[in-house]
C-alpha cells in the first residue's frame, strides 16, 4: 500500500477512523476490568474492617452510615453485628494533621469502647512511615506505644503533648497525626454508642 | 489564608521538581542558562494555568456526566496539545515580540509531565476537585514552583561551566547530583505548614 | 536472525533509553523509591511500547504525514489507560503506589521517540521487537535504581531484608536520594564506555 498523501480528507479521515476504533478498545477494556475494579476494592475494605472488629457474621458495607462530628466533617461508620446484635464498629476516621495529605485509618472498637485493632488506609507521609504506623501502636509488647486493648479517653495525646503514648522515633508530626485521628474515631464511636443506647431503650 | 498556605505549600514543601519528581525533562534540558529557563518557567505558568482551567471544566462538565471518566488521559492529553498549539498561534499574531521570546519552548511544553501531572492530580485530590478557583490556585502555585526551580538550578549550572569536574561526571551526572542536593535542601521545608 | 538479535539488544545495551539516551526521566526517578515499583513502572511501559509501536507500524502507511503526530499521541494514549485499567483491576497495590506515575507514561519521550524514529519506518515485527528491547532495556534500568535505591534506604531489595532496616538511609528512598543514585549509575556507565574504547 502506499503512503497517504497529506490532503485533507485524507488526514481528516485517518484520524477520525482511529479516534473510532480507539473509542470502541477503550469502551471494551473498559467494560471488561469494570467489574473486577470495584471488586478490589470493595475487598480491600472488607479485609480492612475485618482487621479491625471482633467476628461479625452481617456484612458492615451494606449497614454503613455515617456520623457528623464536633468539628463538621463526617466518618463513615461500619456496624460490625453477630446474629444481628452489635459486637464493634469499624470507623473510617481521617486526619489532616499529617505532614503532607490526609491520612485515612481504620479504626475498630468493640462495644465497650476498647480499641480492637486499627489499619492505615491511606497516607502521603514519608516512605516507610506508613508501614510504621501500622506496626508501631499495635505492638502490644510495648505498652508505651501500644494503643490495642485501651480503652480510649478523649485526649490521648503522644508524650510530648502532655499525652502517654510514645510517639514513633523521629516522627513526632505523624504520631500525632495519628493520635488525632483515633481521637476523631472516638468522638464517632461516643455518638453512635449514644444513639445506639437509644433506640434500643425505646424500642424495649 | 487557605490560598497562602497552598501557595507556600505548593511553591516550597511539595515542589513539583524537587519532591514530586514531575517535569524533569525540561529540568534538565533547558536548564543551561538562567534566561531561557527564565522564559520557559514563564512559558509553563501560562500553560499549566490554561490547562487545568479548560481540564477542570472538561472534566466536571463533560468526563464526569458522561460517565467517560476512563477517557480522561487520552482526551486531557489532546487539550493540553490543542491548547499549546493555540496558544503558540494566538502569540504570534498578538505579541509578535512575547513571542519572540516564549516561541522555542511552547512545542517542548507538550511532553512536560508537570502540565498533565497537575491536570490530572486537581481531578483527584479531595480538596480541588470541587473548587476551581483553590484548583487553579494550587495549579499557578505549582508551576511557579516549577519555574523557581528551574531558575536556581540553572544559575547554579551556570557555575560549573568553569569548575573542573572529573570527567566521567560531566554533564549530566553532574546535573543529577546538584539536583539531589537541590532536593535534599527543600526537603527542610517539609513540616513548616500544613495544607493538603 | 542476526538483524533481529541486534534489533532486540540494542535497547537493553546500546542505546539503553535511561542510562544512555536519557529519556523518561520523570518516571525513572519517580516510580523507583523500591524494586518492586520501579520493575512494575518497566513492565507497564514495555507493554505500552510494544502495543503502540505494533499499532502504529500497522498504521504507518494510513496515516498522512502531517497529523503522524496527534494520531501517534492518540494510540499511545489509548494503551496507556488500557494498561491502567487493567492495572487497577488486577494489580491495585501495585497501582495505588504507582498512582500519577501510570497515566503520566503517555509523555514518557521514549514511547513518542520509538514511534517517530522506529515504528514509521519498519515492519510491524521489526517494530514489536525493538519495543521490547526497548522496555526490557527501560525495566531493567528502572530495577536496577529501585533496588539499589531500597537497599540503601531501607535494607532490603525485593522486600528481602539484607541489612536491620533502622541503619538505613531514608533520604534514599526519598527525591533527593533518586536524582543522585542515577547519577552514579550514569558515572557507571559512561566510565565503562570509556574504557571500552
Amino acid at each position: 500500500m502506499k503512503k497517504l498523501t497529506s490532503s485533507l480528507k485524507n488526514m481528516l479521515l485517518s484520524l477520525a477512523l482511529i479516534s473510532i476504533v480507539i473509542a470502541g478498545l477503550l469502551a471494551f477494556v473498559y467494560g471488561i476490568t469494570k467489574e473486577p475494579i470495584s471488586q478490589a476494592e470493595k475487598q480491600k475494605q472488607e479485609k480492612a474492617i475485618k482487621e479491625v472488629t471482633p467476628d461479625f457474621n452481617n456484612n458492615p458495607a451494606d449497614e454503613k452510615f455515617e456520623v457528623t462530628i464536633s468539628d463538621g466533617s463526617k466518618l463513615t461508620v461500619y456496624p460490625a453485628k453477630q446474629d444481628g446484635k452489635l459486637v464493634g464498629i469499624a470507623i473510617e476516621t481521617n486526619t489532616t494533621k499529617g505532614f503532607s495529605g490526609e491520612i485515612k485509618i481504620m479504626a475498630g472498637f468493640d462495644i465497650d469502647g476498647v480499641i480492637k485493632n486499627y489499619s492505615v488506609l491511606k497516607h502521603a507521609e514519608t516512605p516507610g512511615l506508613g508501614a510504621k504506623m501500622q506496626k508501631w501502636f499495635s505492638d502490644t509488647s510495648k505498652p508505651g506505644q501500644n494503643v490495642i486493648g485501651r480503652k480510649w479517653n478523649k485526649d490521648v495525646k503522644v508524650k510530648k503533648d502532655g499525652g502517654d503514648i510514645d510517639a514513633i522515633t523521629a516522627a513526632t508530626i505523624t504520631s500525632r497525626a495519628f493520635t488525632d485521628a483515633l481521637n476523631r474515631a472516638y468522638e464517632a464511636y461516643l455518638k453512635v454508642k449514644e444513639n445506639y443506647s437509644q433506640t434500643n431503650e425505646s424500642t424495649e | 489564608m487557605t490560598y497562602i498556605l497552598i501557595f507556600i505549600s505548593a511553591v516550597f514543601i511539595n515542589n513539583v521538581v524537587l519532591s514530586q519528581i514531575l517535569g524533569i525533562c525540561p529540568f534538565l534540558g533547558v536548564s543551561k542558562k538562567i534566561d531561557t529557563a527564565m522564559g520557559m518557567g514563564i512559558s509553563v505558568t501560562f500553560v499549566i494555568a490554561i490547562a487545568t482551567l479548560v481540564t477542570f471544566l472538561l472534566m466536571q462538565y463533560i468526563l464526569i456526566p458522561l460517565n467517560l471518566e476512563f477517557m480522561q488521559t487520552i482526551s486531557f492529553i489532546l487539550v493540553i496539545a490543542a491548547l499549546v498549539q493555540m496558544v503558540e498561534i494566538i502569540l504570534k499574531k498578538v505579541s509578535p515580540s512575547l513571542y519572540q521570546s516564549l516561541g522555542v519552548f511552547l512545542p517542548l511544553i507538550t511532553t512536560n509531565c508537570a502540565v498533565l501531572g497537575v491536570a490530572i492530580l486537581v481531578t483527584k485530590h479531595d480538596i480541588y476537585k470541587e473548587s476551581l478557583l483553590l484548583s487553579m490556585v494550587y495549579a499557578i502555585s505549582t508551576a511557579i514552583g516549577f519555574a523557581l526551580a528551574l531558575i536556581i538550578f540553572a544559575g547554579i549550572r551556570e557555575q560549573l561551566t568553569i569548575a573542573n569536574i572529573p570527567k566521567a561526571f560531566k554533564g549530566m551526572p553532574v546535573a543529577l547530583v546538584i539536583a539531589g542536593i537541590l532536593a535534599m535542601i527543600f526537603m527542610g521545608f517539609t513540616g513548616i505548614v500544613q495544607v493538603n | 536472525m542476526s538483524k533481529n538479535l541486534n534489533i532486540l539488544t540494542n535497547g537493553i545495551l546500546k542505546e539503553n533509553p535511561v542510562l544512555v539516551l536519557l529519556l523518561g526521566m520523570c518516571p525513572t526517578l519517580g516510580t523507583t523509591s523500591s524494586a518492586i515499583n520501579g520493575f512494575g513502572m518497566g513492565i507497564a511501559t514495555t507493554f505500552v511500547l510494544i502495543c503502540s509501536n505494533l499499532a502504529i507500524s500497522l498504521l504507518k502507511n494510513f496515516i498522512p504525514d502531517k497529523v503522524r503526530i496527534p494520531a501517534f499521541v492518540v494510540v499511545i494514549a489509548s494503551f496507556v489507560t488500557v494498561v491502567e485499567m487493567i492495572m487497577q483491576a488486577y494489580v491495585p497495590p501495585l497501582y495505588e503506589s504507582l498512582g500519577l506515575f501510570i497515566p503520566l507514561i503517555v509523555v514518557n519521550c521514549i514511547l513518542l521517540a520509538r514511534a517517530e524514529s522506529f515504528a514509521s519506518k519498519n515492519s510491524p515485527f521489526a517494530s514489536a521487537l525493538d519495543g521490547l528491547g526497548m522496555g526490557a532495556g527501560f525495566t531493567l534500568a528502572l530495577t536496577l535504581l529501585g533496588s539499589v535505591r531500597e537497599f540503601l534506604g531501607t535494607g532490603k531489595i525485593f522486600d528481602f531484608p539484607i541489612y536491620p532496616e533502622s541503619y538505613g538511609l531514608i533520604t534514599f528512598v526519598l527525591a533527593p536520594g533518586a536524582f543522585i543514585v542515577l547519577a552514579f549509575l550514569i558515572v557507571i556507565v559512561n566510565k565503562l564506555k570509556t574504557n571500552k574504547n
